[in-house]
């Protein structure tokens, strides 16, 4: 009798629990990976979470005639108005110390609110007014519960003097939490209060224009020439080599180029989005290559045969025929390696774009740095404030990264559709 | 009138939405060779493959009916697929052997079903396999070199070493000497015809000479439908329908 | 009878444009050669003034890594010590944790998708995985810094271990997971590319779907897996982000993976990030480092490729 049952031998039941065992194995592989994605993304994203408000503080302020003089309003001391507002509204802060802890309710950057507000509102002088003012990193993270308040007064930032001012004020209705526009539209800042990540944003668009503006033309030469005219020698051998070898060269290996040739021997200016941009380039060509030329095999050879029977020759061939029908799938490669370029920090270390911009640089030659340093500066500050503003930094570079990706994706789609 | 071996009724196979076999009543005796023969795409193979479920590793693959191998539906639920394909071993169109050596590719399959228990009965083993298979003469003293270094006919041999390694009761061949030349091919079929004493055979071949030559028994498959089935000099020299005539007289196919 | 006659000499446009046109082309493909020539040049060239000022011995072989610079002339110590073998132990280190990490996570999850996976979980999980290799190395430093290093910390703490806030064995994880889609795709590819007719032949002899990977698949695509590896390797080798941000800065020689470490490429960040004159010793030593660098990875890059092409060409 024959027996196919799972008792028919051959060690079957032993066998099923490896196999079994060996699936799970697989799958707990792929789970853990992910699972350590979604982790590391939630994280950041509830971190993140709390630069998306910011705290602000009511503060009543003279500005009358002795204050400011209509005439000047520049001119005015600031400071010290909104620090006697201040005094003011919480008179039994008496010592030094307490003073200094009352003026440190409100973020640094409060005086120069006050002057912007008055400079685009005159209507506002000539009384006591009431602004909404930007609140310190410290007042916002206990208003925001981020503050353990049951530790010892020792042990936390805030005292309990202040605790009780900022109860008060909650109370009163003198704090409200806003859209923090500012983070966006800020430079970077010592506050995290105020900090930004305009002028980062800018230094990166500013290096990834340089990067484009070099890569994509050279790139896409250089693959029009190994697909189309290169004839099989020992020179477009090498260059094919070359290619593959730099693409698994480490990205810090061209910072270190950067820096003793563009730096060192042509004399750049140092901390420039213009010799970022050039070391990005030099990193993301071998990513634009190889994708170009894969997009020009995959045009039908029927294109380039069809002018040439015209009676056009090779180069208008390639130039007129072929290369339109590869663009799409060129700049789909061109894409993806100008978001690798987007996210490469090591490379522009070297070369300085670690600067402390404030201010947004205003040409490729300003010294700037890029959104992924900015991260790794935020990152190194001991400030729980600064924290949530690297999480909400990562965030727009990942947003960034993934529209690049999706604009890639979409191309890709519809190349695939075409032939 | 023999028993059945193995016995198909009313089998149906879909690839997804693609039917590939029509209402199949088959019923195969034991040692014997039987031929399955066809035009390409007939469905030849994909009955072969419903004897083993090798046709279980297409997931759009759909079977239908009974397939009784010794009176026990193998697509029962309580069918191992494992100890099925242990005792129906299937040689394929192309020599597949292993990247291994000569003695590794035939004791393999002794060594995942543990049919052995000492090392020397698996020397011993292997060697009785090659033997059978007709190829000890010529590897005896080459076992450790790869299975690949051997000739296309040579390879092809020791893939039903392999198989017959693990002592099934029925071969499935599939096309086994298409990719051969001449004379590997006669080596081969003078082997299948030896093994038919101990194992029921079931060949799906392209070749009608060589149907004609092996088989005992001969089933003609036509878009997925059993024309015909009887033995082969009946099939080959009286057939009953005229689609089977016109193959065997190569008007079709 | 008159013929019309064909004018096979004139052409509407002049040939040496088209020339002019190729010649800058094939300008634009020799720019890869270039970047190559300019970093093998620039490393060796200031390499070699390296070391004139420290010998080759002392750097390769020196067990003492502790690059400070004199503050006033004649200071003791002054030349600092550039024993490189603290880094290659660090980065070591780092990089076979990294590797511990994803080579088990990429290989299983490559066998899984491509022997086990249907068509509409290949199709998310494969694209899932990618994310993981787009994502700014910056971030996983980031996140290696602050959630996985205190965590680990917490964990040792549990156990009565004192581990350092920064340690090897954070920087590795986060990096092995890094690398994770690397190893799948590769060892994907592998594995893909063994013929389906020796999974028949082996499932056809009863062998299960494990046997037949175990047996008959992994050790066919094992030259496909150990280049896929190698490249892998040499990734973690370079990467620096992560190293940078959460392993530490302490050039010591240690096996122990909950110790602060430092690599080569956190050396030659953290040197190059302050200012100092460009010919310090402290300085040039970056391009050694740097040099060390590119040779080892290429070394490896070269190996790699070559198995991964040899491979290929011995199933097409």
């Amino acid at each position: 009798m024959i027996d196919f049952s799972k008792s028919a031998g051959f060690n079957l039941i032993r066998r099923h629990r490896a196999e079994k065992r060996f699936q799970w194995a697989g799958r707990s592989a792929i789970f853990i990976s992910l699972t350590f994605l979604v982790v590391m993304v939630g994280s950041i994203l509830m971190d993140a979470a709390g630069t998306l408000r910011q705290t602000q503080i009511a503060v009543t302020v003279d500005l009358g005639p002795d204050a400011v003089d209509p005439d000047n309003i520049a001119g005015a001391r600031f400071g010290k108005i909104l620090k006697s507002a201040l005094r003011a509204q919480f008179p039994d802060a008496k010592k030094r110390k307490e003073k200094k802890k009352l003026y440190n309710l409100v973020s640094p950057e409060g005086s120069f609110e006050i002057k912007r507000q008055l400079i685009a509102n005159p209507d506002l002088l000539g009384g006591p007014q009431t602004l909404w003012l930007t609140a310190s990193d410290d007042l916002d993270l206990f208003y925001r519960g981020k503050s353990d308040a049951s530790l010892p007064e020792s042990q936390r930032r805030i005292s309990d003097l202040e605790v009780a001012w900022i109860d008060t004020l909650a109370q009163s209705g003198s704090l409200r939490r806003v859209l923090n526009w500012n983070f966006l539209t800020n430079g970077d800042s010592r506050e995290p209060e105020i900090a930004g990540i305009l002028s980062a944003l800018v230094g990166s668009l500013f290096s990834l224009a340089v990067c484009f503006a070099l890569s994509f033309p050279i790139g896409i030469g250089a693959a029009i020439y190994l697909e189309e005219f290169a004839k099989p020698s020992r020179m477009s051998d090498l260059i094919e080599v070359n290619i593959n070898n730099l693409a698994a060269v480490p990205s810090i290996i061209f910072g270190l180029l950067g820096l003793s040739i563009f730096l060192g021997y042509m004399g750049m200016p140092r901390s420039s989005p213009l010799v970022g941009g050039m070391v990005l380039a030099l990193m993301t060509l071998p990513t634009i290559i190889i994708s170009a030329r894969a997009a020009l095999r995959s045009v039908p050879p029927s294109f380039k045969q069809a002018a040439l029977a015209l009676g056009a020759s090779p180069v208008q061939a390639v130039f007129h025929h072929v290369l339109p029908a590869a663009m799409p799938g060129m700049l789909t490669g061109a894409i993806i390696g100008m978001a690798q370029a987007l996210g490469e920090t090591a490379p522009l270390l070297m070369i300085g774009m670690v600067a402390f911009v404030v201010d947004v640089p205003d040409s490729i030659l300003a010294p700037a740095t890029a959104l992924p340093v900015q991260i790794f500066l935020w990152a190194d500050s001991p400030e729980r404030a600064f924290t949530e503003k690297t999480a909400a930094a990562i965030i727009v570079l990942l947003i960034f990264l993934i529209a690049m990706n999706l604009i890639a994706i979409l191309l890709r789609r519809k190349l695939e559709q075409r032939f | 009138m023999d028993i059945p071996f193995i016995s198909a009724s009313g089998v149906n196979v879909h690839y997804g939405a693609k039917q590939a076999l029509f209402d199949i009543d088959l019923d195969i005796q034991a040692n014997k060779v039987t031929a399955l023969i066809g035009p390409s795409g007939c469905g030849k193979s994909t009955f072969l493959r419903a004897i083993n479920r090798m046709n279980d590793l297409i997931p759009s693959c759909q079977f239908d009916g009974s397939l009784k191998i010794g009176g026990q539906d193998i697509y029962a639920p309580s069918v191992d697929v494992v100890a099925l394909r242990a005792q129906v071993g299937m040689v394929f169109q192309k020599p597949n052997p292993f990247p291994k050596s000569i003695f590794e590719n035939v004791a393999y399959g002794l060594k995942i079903h543990r049919l052995t228990t000492s090392k020397q009965e698996l020397q011993d083993r292997v060697e009785w396999s090659l033997k059978s298979a007709g190829l000890w003469a010529e590897v005896a003293d080459r076992l450790n070199e790869p299975g690949n270094s051997l000739s296309g006919g040579q390879q092809q041999r020791l893939c039903i070493a392999r198989t017959i390694a693990v002592s099934p009761r029925i071969i499935l061949m599939d096309e086994p000497c298409s990719a051969l030349d001449p004379i590997a091919t006669a080596v081969v079929e003078e082997l299948i015809d030896g093994l038919r004493k101990d194992y029921t055979i079931v060949i799906v071949t392209h070749s009608m000479q060589q149907a004609a030559r092996i088989s005992q028994r001969t089933a003609f498959f036509h878009m997925g439908k059993l024309i015909e089935v009887g033995s082969t000099k009946s099939v080959f020299t009286n057939p009953q329908q005229e689609q089977t005539s016109n193959y065997i007289t190569g008007r079709i196919g | 009878m008159a013929y019309e006659t064909l004018n096979l000499t004139k052409t509407a446009r002049p040939k040496w444009l088209d020339r002019v046109v190729v010649a800058l082309l094939a300008a634009a493909a020799s720019v890869a050669i270039l970047v190559t020539l300019g970093i093998v040049l620039s490393l060796i060239f200031e390499t070699l003034q390296f070391f004139k000022k420290i010998p080759l011995t002392d750097f390769l072989f020196g067990l003492d890594w502790s690059p400070q610079t004199a503050i006033r002339e004649g200071q003791i110590g002054a030349k600092g010590s550039f024993g490189v073998i603290p880094l290659i132990n660090g980065t070591l280190l780092v990089s076979a944790i990294a590797m511990l990490v994803a080579a088990p996570l990429g290989l299983a999850s490559a066998i899984y998708l491509s022997e086990y996976a249907g068509k509409g979980a290949r199709g998310w999980i494969k694209p899932a995985l990618e994310v993981l290799a787009g994502i700014p190395t910056v971030v996983y430093g980031f996140f290696a810094a602050l959630t996985v290093a205190p965590f680990i910390r917490m964990t040792g703490g549990q156990f009565g271990l004192e581990i350092a806030s920064e340690s090897a064995l954070a920087a590795g994880i986060v990096m092995g997971i890094m690398i994770v889609p690397l190893v799948s795709s590769l060892s994907d590819d592998a594995i893909n590319a063994v013929p389906q007719t020796l999974r028949d032949a082996s499932l056809g002899l009863g062998a299960t779907r494990s046997e037949t990977t175990r047996r008959i698949v992994l050790p066919a695509a094992l030259p496909g897996i150990s280049g896929a590896l190698l490249l892998a390797t040499s990734r973690a080798i370079g990467e620096t982000m992560i190293v940078l941000m959460a392993a530490g800065m302490a050039a010591k020689l240690t096996l122990n993976p909950l110790d602060a470490v430092t690599t080569i490429t956190v050396q030659i960040v953290t040197l190059l990030t302050g200012d100092q004159a460009f010919d310090s010793a402290k300085t040039l030593s970056t391009f050694a480092l740097g040099l060390l660098l590119f040779i080892l990875t290429l070394c490896l890059n070269v190996v790699a490729l070559k198995i991964v092409k040899k491979y290929r060409e011995h199933y097409d």
